[in-house]
C-alpha cells in the first residue's frame, strides 16, 4: 500500500499547504518504513529520531501561521555520510572517522536544513566515496531495494537505496565520477550531478576537490529541481562556488522538447553495456525523437581516454586530501606505544583506512612522486583539457547529450570485489562529466529482462540545468514508469 | 604490461604501513591499473595546457575582517588525545644534546 512516504515532495507539499496532514505525520511514515525495511536494505548508519521529530513539530507549528512554504518544508530526508551535520556522527563510511562528529554543518545541509527538510538520518556509503557498489564502508554493504542479494550502486548507495524505498523522499550524494548518477540508475530513481560549483562543497568531506559535486536524489525530476533551488547558489565559504544567479529550475519543465537537438554518444551501445540496458535506452531515444526533439549521433574522440585519466587525477588528489588523516586532531588514532608520532601515523593509516582507500593513496602517491608526474598527472591533466573541447564542440551541434547512465544493471554483491578494474569500469558513461564539470542527470527509463531498472544519462553544457532538468521532466512524463521495488510489495 | 612499482618506497612517501599481503596485492593490482592509465600517454598533447579546474578561477578573495572562529574546545573536542588545550602526540624529536 502507498504510504505518505512513497510521495513525491511536490504532493507532499500541497498535502501540506492545504492542511491535509502534517509534517508530523510525513516523518512517523518515514520512519515506519525505515523501521520496516532498513534491517534489510542497511541504508542508513545513524538515525536521528528525536531530533527529526522535534523539527517536525516546529516545523507544524511554524506552518500553521500561514508562513510562507519552502518546496523542501516537512519532507523527510537523508544525507550521506561524507557531507558534515553538526553535533551528529559523520563518518564517510570509514574506521578513521568511526566516531567523528563534526563542530559544524555543511552548506547542503544547512540549506536543506533553513528551508525545513528534516533530517531522518545519515547514509551508508563506499569510504571516502571511493566505489560504484557501496561494498567498501566499513561498516557492510548497502542492499538494493529492488534485489537484496544486489548492490545499490555508489559511492552513494545508501541515499540511493533509501529513497528507493520510501524510506525518504530526498536524499544528498555526492559524485566524483558518478557516484549519485550510477546509484540512481541502479536503484531506479532520479539522480541529478549539476554543474561543478553550482553547490557548495562546504563540509563535504574532500576526496577529489576539482571534481567532487553534492548532488541530489528523488523520485520525480520535477523534485530535483525543486532541490537544487534550495540548493544551487554561491557560498563564501567555497572558492569554487560559482557566483551566478540561481534560476527557477520547474519554470521550463513542461516546455516540451520540440525541436531540441538530442546527441546520442557513439558508445551508448557499445563494448560493455548488456543488452537489457541497450534495449531500454534505445527505446528512450526513440521517444524522445517522438516527443519532437531532433536526434543526431555525437562522437567524443577523446572520452576513451576518460577513466584512464580520470584514475590518475582522482587518486593524486585523493592522496593529498587524505593526508590529514593522521590520527592527531580527530579521528583515529592506533593503539600502542609508538616510537615516534611518525610511527604513529603510519600506523594509524595502516589500520584506519580499508583496502580500497589504501589503493587509491597508493595510486595517487605513486602518479605524483619523483619522475612520473608529468607522464601521469601531468598528462592525465592534459587530456582532462581535449575531454573539455570535445564537449564545446559537441554542444555546438546538441543541447543535451544521450548515453545509459551505467553499462549494466545491479549487480550481485561481491561479484566485482575483487577485481579493481572491473568495478572502475562502472563508471565509463559518468567520468566524462566530472572531468568537464558539465551537468549530468540519471533518470529512469525501463527495467531489463530480470526487472532490474536501467537509467538514460542526460547531459547538457556548464549551468544549463534547465534545459537538463526539462528534457529529463519530458521523458519522465512520457515513459510513465510504475517504479516500486518488490521489497515494497510484501509491507 | 602490467607496471613494476616499487611499493615500500611509494607506501614511505604515503605514510601506510601495509602487512606483506597488501604490499603483494598491491603491487599486482596497482601495476594492472596504472598499464590501463597509461594510456593517457598514447594522445599527443605535448601543445595543450593543463586543466586543474574545469571552472576556471582567478583568486577569490574575501574582505580582510575578522570573523569568530571555533572555540578552542570545539577544535578539540575530537581529539584522540588532548593535555589541557593541546593536542597530545607522541614524542616528534629526539630529546637529548
Amino acid at each position: 500500500m502507498s504510504e505518505l512516504c512513497d510521495l513525491t515532495g511536490a504532493e507532499l507539499s500541497s498535502r501540506l499547504a492545504a492542511g491535509e496532514t502534517t509534517a508530523v505525520e510525513i516523518v512517523e511514515s518515514s520512519q515506519a518504513r525505515v523501521d520496516a525495511v532498513d534491517a534489510q536494505v542497511g541504508a542508513f548508519l545513524t538515525l536521528t529520531p528525536q531530533l527529526a521529530r522535534e523539527r517536525a513539530e516546529e516545523l507544524d507549528v511554524y506552518l500553521s501561521t500561514g508562513a510562507p512554504q519552502s518546496a523542501a518544508a516537512g519532507i523527510p530526508v537523508a544525507v550521506k555520510d561524507v557531507l558534515t551535520t553538526n553535533g551528529i556522527r559523520t563518518t564517510c563510511g570509514s574506521r578513521i572517522l568511526e566516531s567523528y562528529v563534526p563542530p559544524y554543518d555543511s552548506t547542503a545541509w544547512t540549506r536543506l536544513a533553513g528551508a525545513g527538510a528534516v533530517l531522518v538520518g545519515k547514509t551508508n556509503c563506499d569510504e571516502f566515496a571511493m566505489g560504484s557498489s557501496n561494498e567498501n564502508s566499513a561498516f557492510g554493504p548497502v542492499h538494493n531495494p529492488w534485489d537484496l542479494e544486489r548492490v545499490p550502486g555508489g559511492s552513494s548507495g545508501g541515499s540511493a537505496a533509501a529513497v528507493a524505498a520510501g524510506e525518504v523522499v530526498w536524499a544528498l550524494g555526492t559524485d566524483t565520477g558518478g557516484s549519485v548518477r550510477q546509484p540512481a540508475s541502479l536503484c531506479g530513481v532520479v539522480g541529478l550531478k549539476p554543474t561543478y560549483g553550482r553547490i557548495s562543497r562546504y563540509g563535504l568531506i574532500a576526496f577529489a576537490s576539482s571534481l567532487d559535486t553534492v548532488g541530489t536524489f528523488t523520485r520525480s525530476v520535477r523534485d530535483a529541481a525543486s532541490m537544487l533551488g534550495v540548493l544551487a547558489g554561491w557560498d563564501p565559504r567555497d572558492a569554487t562556488s560559482i557566483d551566478a544567479d540561481v534560476p527557477d529550475y520547474r519554470e521550463e519543465l513542461d516546455r516540451g522538447i520540440d525541436g531540441l537537438r538530442i546527441g546520442v554518444i557513439s558508445e551508448a551501445f557499445g563494448e560493455g553495456v548488456v543488452p537489457g540496458v541497450a534495449t531500454s535506452v534505445r527505446h528512450a531515444i526513440d521517444r524522445l525523437a517522438a516527443l519532437g526533439a531532433e536526434v543526431g549521433e555525437v562522437h567524443l574522440p577523446h572520452a576513451e581516454y576518460a577513466l584512464s585519466a580520470y584514475y590518475l587525477i582522482a587518486p593524486s588528489e585523493a592522496s593529498s586530501n587524505l593526508a590529514r588523516y593522521d590520527g592527531v586532531r580527530y579521528g583515529f588514532r592506533a593503539a600502542g606505544d609508538h616510537a615516534d608520532s611518525v610511527a604513529m601515523m603510519f600506523a594509524t593509516r595502516g589500520q584506519g583506512f580499508g583496502p580500497e582507500v589504501k589503493r587509491r593513496i597508493m595510486l595517487g602517491t605513486y602518479a605524483l612522486s619523483a619522475g612520473y608526474y608529468e607522464a601521469y598527472y601531468g598528462q592525465a591533466q592534459k587530456v582532462r583539457t581535449l575531454i573539455i573541447r570535445d564537449y564545446e564542440a559537441a554542444f555546438e551541434r546538441f543541447d543535451v547529450l544521450v548515453s545509459p547512465t551505467s553499462p549494466t544493471t545491479a549487480f550481485r554483491i561481491g561479484e566485482k570485489a575483487d577485481d579493481p578494474m572491473a568495478m572502475y569500469l562502472n563508471d565509463i558513461f559518468t567520468i566524462p562529466a566530472n572531468l568537464a564539470g558539465v551537468p549530468a542527470i540519471s533518470v529512469p527509463c525501463g527495467l531489463d529482462e530480470s526487472g532490474l531498472p536501467v537509467g538514460l544519462q542526460l547531459t547538457a553544457p556548464i549551468l544549463d540545468e534547465v534545459t537538463l532538468l526539462r528534457t529529463a521532466h519530458a521523458l519522465e512524463s512520457d515513459l510513465a514508469l510504475d517504479l516500486r521495488p518488490p521489497l515494497l510489495a510484501e509491507l | 604490461m602490467p607496471v613494476d612499482i616499487d611499493i615500500a618506497h611509494v607506501a614511505r612517501l604515503a605514510r601506510l604501513d601495509l602487512t606483506d599481503e597488501e604490499a603483494d596485492r598491491l603491487r599486482d593490482q596497482l601495476g594492472v591499473i596504472l598499464e590501463h592509465a597509461s594510456k593517457v600517454g598514447e594522445v599527443a598533447a605535448a601543445d595543450v595546457p593543463p586543466t586543474a579546474s574545469p571552472i576556471p578561477r582567478s583568486n577569490a578573495l574575501r574582505d580582510d575582517t575578522p570573523e569568530p572562529s571555533l572555540p578552542v574546545d570545539e577544535s578539540l573536542r575530537n581529539a584522540p588525545d588532548r593535555e589541557g588545550d593541546r593536542f597530545k602526540v607522541p614524542r616528534i624529536a629526539e630529546t637529548g644534546a
